[in-house]
């Protein structure tokens, strides 16, 4: 059943076609036949959610340009056009809009998932890194995508963050000038931010074939964190774990929908409906949320190369958790020292993000900090510090016998050891 | 698995093509918006008619105005235009209509300037009929709009018009 | 399961069972905004009477109304929207703009809803500048229904002249202004549905001018200096459907109206939620039991 069976092609046709392209025979040994842990949770889940997330995105975006004009003097105005005009076009607008942030959410699980499970861990080093590479695309394409409306949060967004490349010494103020196209955020820079925002999300899923591919060398991680030995110890992955990740899709959908539906613009702010205007900051400029505990990052550092330097590293060191995680064991069930500042970390992450939505003022400030401190000492001091004093639980000698582990008496003997 | 060939659909059947069918639903909706919108919006579908002043359009004159995007060709007919192309005898043409049926009043013609053949826009007062010529593949019209030459299939298309007053001519 | 499906004696059908916890789910999120209601109205039951809560940045929190458009049925009042179509017309766009409405969307359904009639004769007393002319000159033209609200000021620079500052466009007006919930607040707007921080903050800032000696003093303004003179008074505005002629009332109406202009398809939007959201409770039940089904024989080893 499981294992490296090959696709056997039954008509004809089909051998003529596979023996010139043998893209049916990679499909099924990819996502027909591939051998899966048994034990996947569902937060295992969010990477087909993650997949298709990204063509909604695609296919929304590819939608909303067919009505949207880049030009300064148009872009507000050709928005309000796709929300009142457009048939369906505030459906897929706002399908679009909260999609990025259910992208986002998405991902940010799928992250903790891997954080938790240690799936960053040889051999899926490289694995990892692809992540955070499609991790920083994301970010720079959401970013851009926000600047497209040009509300008064794009165009300060925009003002901010490109601003933040005038910190690097000497060539600062020239790079930042060659990203804007000007002297300020202008329509070169609308421009060309619609030109990347539309051409990122291809990359994207470039990228992601890659991750796929490297996810299929070693197979899934599982909530064991153990590595498979025998075909018991895996299914199939249809019709496993498409069913389950059918069932997982659903419900995100209905998350989704709730938000596109019922409360479209809660994850938007209400000054991205001020038509852009470069004589007047809002009093109040904040990133999209799931910017927010990098923001936070950079206003605690009160240097402005420093706060840039801290809000890049605090992304960057993602890339170097295989080796900064000292621990044989994968999974956080078997390592209790590690679970406790894991789920610390997570806290932070969030305080982090609730205080970059504040004003940087009173205690904030030194909550911020404290907050960064832990951050990065947790990445940089406690990982690869409690890989060398814990001592982690017994680990189960086999996935299938975690399994069996998990649901008791009721089917011991149909196993064999 | 043999037997359940067998055996009259049972419930684990009727789940999985139930649940089928409601991804084909599911899917069938999510792509409807997606294609919906490219059909002409509302402001499209609003901005769908045009007033023209006909007073100071001179006999044998043909005016030009943009209607949905396309030319019409508003054509003061002359005497002389009017009874020749009334007098065009039906077996004659490609496209049979008559003359006072592709007008409301005889000395104003009113049609779409396209081309039934490929959609370019035919000149006035070239071809061998005086009407209109089409200078991408040769199709002639007369100065009724009809083809008479040429390979456009179709006469020229008339809009819906109508005469607010006697100088002034509503289109769509 | 059995709770949902005692009355009708549907049996052992799941279908039902996943719908109606889906139904309960937004009957719990209605109540919660029922529920909430009353809760802050009693703590100021009026605009102009008592001393508004204060927000953690000391501004004053605007206090929540019923709206019609509230919650996962909203719909706008029809009449409503035609008496703040009225306040809008011979008040508001004295000096704002509303240059993303058409004519023509205040006949649509799911807005005011006049007639097509209406639209046109009421389109035809606006000049619309058109042209250029066979002259090569623009020239006015009594308005179609096709065409966008006329600003009576020919550009921004002629308000700011005449006004001392510009008035914000009016059509996106109700989504552009809010206020802060703070925490925990905050966390529980989108399970309750609560989006109408702007209609609250505009209806408090018409009702805000609680100093009679200084007509720039707004109690909900941040930092409560205002440049729009007091706007709406008693009987300012003749309604012909018995509707009470009060400065409340007409703010009433035209922020309802406010929140249509901004959000036209509001309607729409609900409408397809609640079947859209239905659909996939049905259909993610019918996916779980077809996966429990798929995955039974592994279970079962």
């Amino acid at each position: 059943m499981s294992g490296s069976s090959t696709y056997i092609p039954k008509s004809g046709l089909a051998r003529w076609f596979e023996s010139r392209l043998p893209i049916i025979g990679l499909i099924h040994s990819s996502f027909i036949v591939f051998p899966t842990p048994r034990n996947l949770n569902y937060w295992w889940t969010f990477g087909g959610i993650l997949t298709f997330m990204l063509v909604a995105q695609i296919a929304t975006g590819v939608v909303l340009v067919m009505h949207y004009t880049p030009e300064v003097t148009l872009a507000f105005a050709s928005v309000e056009h796709i929300m009142r005009n457009v048939n369906y076009g505030w459906l897929i607008r706002y399908a679009h809009a909260n999609g990025a942030s259910m992208f986002f959410i998405a991902v940010y699980i799928h992250m903790l998932r891997g954080l938790y499970y240690g799936s960053y861990k040889a051999p899926r080093e490289v694995l990892w890194i692809i992540g955070v590479i499609i991790y920083l695309l994301m970010m720079a394409t959401g970013f851009m995508g926000y600047v497209l409306p040009w509300g008064q949060m794009s165009f300060w967004g925009a003002t901010v963050i490109t601003s933040l490349f005038s910190a690097i010494p000497f060539v600062g103020d020239t790079i930042t000038t060659w990203l804007w196209g000007g002297f300020a955020v202008d329509n070169p820079t609308l421009n060309r931010f619609f030109s990347l925002h539309y051409l990122l999300p291809f990359m994207i899923a470039g990228v992601v074939v890659l991750h796929i591919w490297a996810l299929h060398v070693p197979g899934s991680n599982n909530p064991a964190g153990l590595d498979v030995k025998t075909p018991k110890d895996t299914l199939p992955f249809h019709p496993y774990f498409t069913i389950k990740d059918g069932f997982g899709l659903a419900c995100f959908l209905i998350f989704f929908s709730w938000f596109v539906f019922y409360v479209p613009n809660y994850l938007g702010h209400a000054d991205n409906y001020i038509e852009a205007n470069p004589m007047q900051t809002p009093a109040h400029i904040v990133p999209e949320w799931y910017y927010l505990p990098f923001y936070a990052i950079l206003r605690s550092i009160p240097s402005k190369l420093g706060g840039v330097i801290a809000m890049f590293g605090a992304i960057l060191v993602f890339a170097f958790l295989p080796w900064l995680d000292t621990s044989r064991v994968r999974s956080a069930a078997y390592r209790p020292v590690y679970r406790f500042f894991f789920w610390v970390f997570v806290a932070c992450v969030l305080l982090l993000g609730y205080i970059g939505s504040r004003p940087p003022e009173g205690g904030a400030v030194l909550a911020g900090r404290l907050l960064t401190a832990y951050y990065f000492i947790y990445f940089l001091v406690i990982l690869p510090l409690i890989g060398l004093f814990e001592t982690p639980r017994e680990l189960p000698a086999s996935i299938a016998d975690a399994v069996l582990g998990k649901q008791g008496a009721v089917s011991t003997e149909a196993v064999t050891h | 698995m043999a037997t359940a060939t067998i055996d009259a659909p049972t419930r684990r059947d009727f789940l999985f093509i139930a649940t089928g069918a409601m991804g084909v639903v599911a899917a069938g909706s999510i792509l409807w918006p997606l294609i919906d919108q490219m059909n002409p919006d509302a402001s499209t579908l609003a901005a769908a008619s045009t007033e023209v002043d006909i007073g100071n359009i001179a006999e044998g004159q043909i005016v030009t105005v943009k209607w949905r995007g396309k030319p019409v060709f508003i054509r003061h007919r002359t005497k002389k235009e009017i009874t020749d192309s009334e007098a065009v005898p039906l077996s004659e043409l490609r496209d049979p209509q008559t003359d006072q049926s592709r007008v409301q009043k005889p000395e104003w013609l009113v049609v779409i300037g396209i081309c039934t053949h490929l959609g370019c826009v035919p000149i006035g007062h070239e071809g061998q009929y005086d009407g209109w010529f089409c200078p991408c593949h040769g199709s002639v019209y007369d100065t009724s709009g009809r083809i008479r030459q040429g390979p456009a299939p179709l006469n020229l298309a008339i809009p819906p018009y109508k005469f607010v007053s006697d100088t002034k001519l509503s289109i769509g | 399961m059995s709770l949902f499906n005692s009355g009708k004696g549907r049996g052992k059908s799941w279908v039902p069972g996943i719908l109606a916890a889906g139904l309960l789910f937004s009957v719990s999120c209605i109540s919660a905004f029922a529920v909430d209601e009353p809760k802050v109205t009693a703590e100021v039951p009026s605009p102009l009477a008592a001393e508004p809560a204060q927000s953690e940045g000391g501004h004053p929190v605007p206090p929540r109304q019923q709206w019609s458009f509230a919650g996962p049925f909203g719909k706008y009042d029809r009449a409503q929207l035609q008496r703040g179509f009225q306040v809008f017309r011979e008040v508001c766009s004295n000096c704002h703009s509303a240059k993303f409405l058409a004519f023509r969307n205040l006949a649509d359904p799911g807005g005011p809803h006049f007639s097509e009639a209406q639209v046109k004769a009421l389109a035809a007393t606006y000049k619309v500048k058109d042209g250029p002319n066979d002259a090569g000159e623009m020239f006015e033209r009594p308005g179609r229904p096709s065409d966008y609200f006329p600003w009576v000021f020919a550009n921004p620079q002629a308000a700011v002249s005449a006004l001392g500052a510009l008035p914000p466009d009016m059509s996106v007006l109700a989504k552009a202004r809010t206020y802060q919930r703070g925490f925990p607040l905050f966390l529980l707007d989108p399970i309750i549905q609560y989006q109408e921080h702007g209609a609250d903050y505009i209806y408090a800032l018409l009702n805000g001018y609680t100093h009679p000696d200084d007509p720039s003093w707004n109690e909900f303004m941040p930092g409560h200096k205002i440049g729009m003179p007091k706007p709406l008074s008693d009987g300012l505005v003749a309604y012909t459907d018995g509707a009470p002629q009060t400065a409340e009332q007409y703010a009433k109406d035209v922020t309802a109206y406010l929140m249509w202009m901004a959000e036209p398809k509001l309607e729409d939007r609900k409408k397809y939620g609640f079947r859209v959201i239905a659909f996939l409770i049905v259909f993610a039940g019918m996916l779980y039991f077809v996966k429990r089904r798929v995955w039974s024989d592994v279970h079962g080893h």
